[in-house]
């Protein structure tokens, strides 16, 4: 079998030496070739992916937001929010309002990001502006440790927390075990560092939103 | 097809299996082999995408072995296998987001395994493509059982479940180190442990028979 002794073949003498023009030659036809082949799977393949994101962010919505079935766009233009049936053209980044079947505001939904323990933390949290409390909550995107810090979104227990917190004056983390305040998350034990990046994700988000969405409430009131 | 191609061709697809398996006996493409084997699902996955990427590389190249000068044959081998690694990569986007997800990074690196650029300089370039596809199929399915054995292993001691099925309920204690880089250690170690000494005390027994 040829393999068994391959660098005779490998060493022997080319009968031939190709000129840089046929090796010029090869590689740019291997180029294009490569080339047509990508951009046709790309051209394929792109709206599928476009609409799995859009597909996954919709469903962490309606679960972080219970009940909700419509969905709006709301972004800040000039200190006051503006709401749109469109993501906005201008604005950088924007929040999502749902509405129930009745037409009635469920709450808002934040998405959020920053550093975790291995790579960025990706998530979304539901906000009730009426009573001041996060309704729901979903890792959308994250690279934490297999078994330890993938309880993020693997540990209910975690995940529950985010059920009813109070944010007012803020949400802090505590120890398993030690919650005693209904602004408090319990940490996950082994992934300190993980849970701890998603309660200061959490709080960043309602640091940019809450005070418009609360000063929104008030005028409406 | 005379009876000796026959013989050869079952030889060429077999020897990746077992004999020249590229895991548990070559010891190639250990990135993989150790990164995502942490469940079932992501080792099946890893098998098959690098499979594909193995057969399509080995039959363009071995296709094109008498084209492809040699001073240019690893800069070839490697815009094909690239090729092929960035199609599997926007398919399982595309197509299963989940698999795409949780293997992340590590659909690209197909690109470095040695594996796969092992067999285009040791075979495809040198073979007919219907030899170099047979080649592949026997190495790549290798690879797959390999890693999925490493998967199973895992998953099973480090998360109690198999294929995402929970196997023994919620008195089962996880071993947690199991899906952790070490657990890949672990058992890659022991299945190689494994597999030498079977293939020790076979040679043996063969030459105590006679």
């Amino acid at each position: 079998m040829n393999e068994k002794k391959p660098h005779i073949e490998n060493v022997a003498p080319e009968k031939e030496e190709a000129g840089s023009f046929r090796l010029i030659m090869t590689l740019t036809l291997a180029g294009l070739f490569s080339g047509i082949l990508l951009s046709t799977t790309y051209v394929v393949t792109e709206p599928v992916i476009k609409a799995n994101k859009e597909a996954a962010l919709r469903e962490a919505i309606y679960v972080v937001l219970p009940g909700c079935v419509e969905i709006q766009w709301v972004w800040e233009e000039n200190g006051v929010l503006v709401e749109g049936d469109q993501p906005p053209e201008k604005a950088e980044s924007w929040i999502y309002k749902g509405v129930d079947q009745n037409g009635n505001l469920v709450g808002y939904a934040l998405p959020g990001e920053g550093a975790g323990f291995q790579d960025q933390i990706v998530l979304i949290v539901g906000y009730k502006p009426e009573n001041d409390k996060v309704i729901g909550f979903q890792v959308l995107d994250s690279r934490e440790t297999p078994g330890l810090g993938d309880k993020i979104f693997k540990d209910k227990a975690f995940i529950a927390n985010f059920n009813n917190l109070n944010t007012d004056p803020s949400v802090e983390i505590v120890k398993k075990g030690a919650k005693t305040k209904d602004n408090e998350v319990e940490g996950i034990t082994g992934a300190t560092i993980s849970s701890k990046a998603v309660v200061k994700i959490v709080q960043e988000s309602l640091n940019q939103w809450k005070p418009l969405l609360l000063k929104q409430a008030k005028e409406n009131e | 097809m005379n009876s000796d191609e026959t013989s050869e061709g079952r030889n060429v697809l077999l020897k990746g299996l077992w004999k020249e398996n590229p895991v548990l006996v070559a010891v190639l493409g250990m990135c993989p082999a150790l990164a995502v084997t942490n469940s079932a699902i992501n080792a099946l996955a890893m098998g098959l995408a690098s499979l594909f990427v193995l057969m399509s590389s080995s039959f363009l190249v071995s296709l094109f072995r008498n084209l492809i000068p040699k001073q240019v044959r690893i800069t070839a081998y490697i815009v094909i296998i690239a090729t092929f690694v960035t199609i599997v990569d926007f398919l399982l986007a595309a197509y299963s987001p989940v698999i795409h997800k949780e293997l992340g990074a590590f659909i690209a690196l197909i690109v470095v395994n040695c594996l796969i650029l092992g067999r285009q300089e040791a075979f495809a370039s040198k073979n007919r493509p219907g030899m170099a596809l047979l080649d592949a199929l026997g190495m790549g399915l290798g690879f797959t059982g390999a890693l999925l054995a490493i998967g199973v292993i895992r998953e099973i001691l480090g998360s109690g479940s198999l294929f995402g099925i929970d196997l023994f309920g919620a008195n089962f204690e996880p071993w947690v180190i199991m899906v952790l880089p070490p657990g890949g250690f672990f058992t890659l170690g022991f299945l190689l442990l494994g597999i030498n000494w079977f293939t020790q005390r076979s040679i043996k027994e063969k030459e105590n028979h006679g």
